[in-house]
């Protein structure tokens, strides 16, 4: 557990909480002429979690892929670590400490999970805190330590998902993105990645969390912002928006 | 029984020569899902740049090895120019296009680096100077030549050093990665148009080294020599499995044999009606054949889970 926790706390001590970490500001997506994301503005915290959530198509996912420079944006601004990042290609992100986990894994089904997770360390040339690091991993989920040399593509969609936030982990970033990383996944999976979610967000890891499964989302979180057609229209404190009548009858079912 | 193991000779000769180029065919596929019908002609550039460096240097006095490897240096390196400007010319700026796009200029490409090489070099057929040691050796019968032994061990350790390249190293793990999915490998830090450009470069030495092959091997090049050799080195690849490394040298290998055995045994088998001139029948025969039977090739996956 030593090497990344101890890196990020560092990092999370100098910056302090009120500092921004991520600033976006009316931030538009678009698909040939239909907007996705219409102008949305939110920020993260160093060392917070903070949640995006929505029903289907309220334009998470276009929001963090545009973060991520896997889409253009159509308009605003995205500061990360006081930079902008919108102009920059996508293969440069993972070096300024951006880790995005995407919608369905994606983890590289036909190499192992040894290798996948070397994948996540790409840019780092530092073996021998490449090696302590995919120790960290492995202490953190042991399952793929048993299967490292497997392949990850014989991996089941709970334990892929666990890679996938491994390899992420790998790349040792100072904000992760994680894209749905319940979607698809048997009850009892979903709840075994929220715990190493929360493992990780407690070390200190600076996370935005897109998410449509609120409750969980709401939970897990310190802030949340609600989307709804391309527009954030509600954010609080995850506690209070848990509580707030509204939201439990639109998102929780109630 | 002598013509036999003639015959596995020299089809071991050649497969070696074809799984070379096949490589240069598979592994362009299977990063980007494209068949780089230009690549026979990269082929026919090594061999004649080879050559021509061959020729200028045969009276200089040094010896034949080493002249055949300045000449294969030279080769290597004019191929490689011309494996990444095909790419950056003919297939980046098609990358998002329709998957027929880059076929046509593929073809293109071929047409034009054809008419190139026949500018420069000419109609003629060119010869080999005799500067190699022409020993030859004999097994349980058979002959075997010192160009043809060096042409076995050299394409073997080629291959295997590209095995261990993409299975073992940094550079082939990025590789394999963006050949399974290049949006996730660019997540990763992966600039994914350096490992395109790379992997046209790499196919392309390879390339070069066919080339010379076939022409100290065969004696003779000229500026047609690629469109036949490519298409047979992408039917070694496709009966490999395309896509697939081992399964192009396989194929490669395979194909090899087939043609000559083929070619030895064709006229005893038609009571000579045919002739050994009808080796070129066989590639076009298996490649048939396994486009039938068995698409994914002896070792490929399906290929419904590329395209």
């Amino acid at each position: 557990m030593k090497p990344i926790s101890a890196a990020l706390s560092r990092d999370h001590l100098a910056m302090t909480n009120t500092s921004p970490l991520l600033i976006v500001e009316g931030l538009r997506v678009a698909y040939g002429g239909i907007q996705a994301v219409r102008g949305i503005t939110f920020h993260v915290n160093s060392g917070e979690m903070v949640a995006l959530i929505g029903a289907n198509g309220a334009g998470k996912t276009s929001t963090l892929k545009a973060l991520a420079r896997l889409l253009d944006a159509a308009g605003g601004s995205v500061r990360y670590a006081g930079k902008e990042i919108v102009g920059l290609p996508p293969h440069q992100l993972v070096g300024q400490g951006i880790a995005l986990v995407p919608e369905g894994r994606g983890v590289f089904p036909r190499m192992s999970i040894a290798e996948n997770l070397l994948m996540g360390a790409y840019c780092r040339s530092d073996k021998a805190e490449i090696a302590r690091d995919v120790d960290y991993v492995y202490g953190l989920l042991p399952r793929l330590k048993e299967r490292a040399q497997q392949l990850a593509g014989t991996l089941s969609g709970g334990e892929q998902q666990m890679l996938a936030i491994g390899r992420a982990l790998m790349s040792r970033p100072k904000l992760l993105l994680l894209d749905e990383p319940s979607m698809g996944l048997a009850p009892i999976m979903v709840q075994k990645v929220f715990e190493v979610i929360q493992t990780v967000a407690r070390e200190g890891m600076t996370t935005l969390l897109v998410e449509q499964n609120a409750k969980l989302a709401l939970e897990v979180s310190s802030r949340a912002y609600v989307m709804e057609s391309g527009e954030i229209t509600l954010t609080d404190d995850s506690v209070k928006l848990l509580a707030d009548p509204k939201v439990r009858a639109a998102y929780l079912g109630e | 029984m002598d013509i036999f193991i003639q015959q596995i000779i020299n089809g071991l000769v050649l497969g070696s020569i074809y799984a070379l180029v096949a490589l240069g065919y598979t592994m362009v596929y299977g990063i980007m899902g494209l068949i780089n019908f230009a690549h026979g002609e990269v082929v026919m550039i090594g061999a004649l740049v080879a050559l021509s460096v061959i020729k200028l240097l045969a009276n200089s006095g040094l010896p034949g090895v080493v002249i055949v490897l300045i000449g294969l240096m030279a080769a290597a390196l004019v191929c490689m120019a011309v494996g990444f400007a095909i790419e950056r010319v003919a297939y980046r700026p098609l990358r998002k296009a329709p998957k027929l796009a880059p076929l046509i200029t593929a073809i293109g490409v071929s047409i034009v680096l054809q008419n190139l090489a026949m500018l420069i070099w000419g109609r003629n057929y060119h010869a080999f100077p005799p500067i190699l040691p022409n020993g030859e050796h004999e097994i349980l019968g058979a002959t075997i030549t010192s160009v043809q032994i060096a042409i076995i061990i050299i394409a073997a350790a080629m291959m295997g050093g590209l095995i261990l390249l993409i299975n073992r190293t940094r550079l082939g793990r990025a590789m394999r990665a963006t050949a399974e999915n290049p949006g996730i490998a660019q997540l990763m830090g992966v600039n994914i148009n350096q490992i395109i450009s790379l992997t046209f470069v790499i196919g392309s030495a390879l390339a070069a080294v066919a080339g010379l092959m076939v022409s100290a091997n065969y004696s003779i090049a000229h500026y047609y020599m690629g469109f036949v050799l490519g298409l047979k080195a992408f039917t070694a690849a496709v009966l490999g499995g395309i896509g697939n490394l081992a399964g192009a040298m396989l194929g490669g290998i395979l194909l090899g044999l087939i043609e000559s055995l083929g070619a030895g045994y064709i006229g005893d088998l038609t009571g000579g009606f045919f002739g050994s001139n009808y080796q070129d029948v066989f590639a076009f025969l298996v490649l048939i054949c396994v486009l039938v039977f068995r698409p994914s090739g002896l070792v490929g996956e399906k290929a419904a889970e590329r395209a």
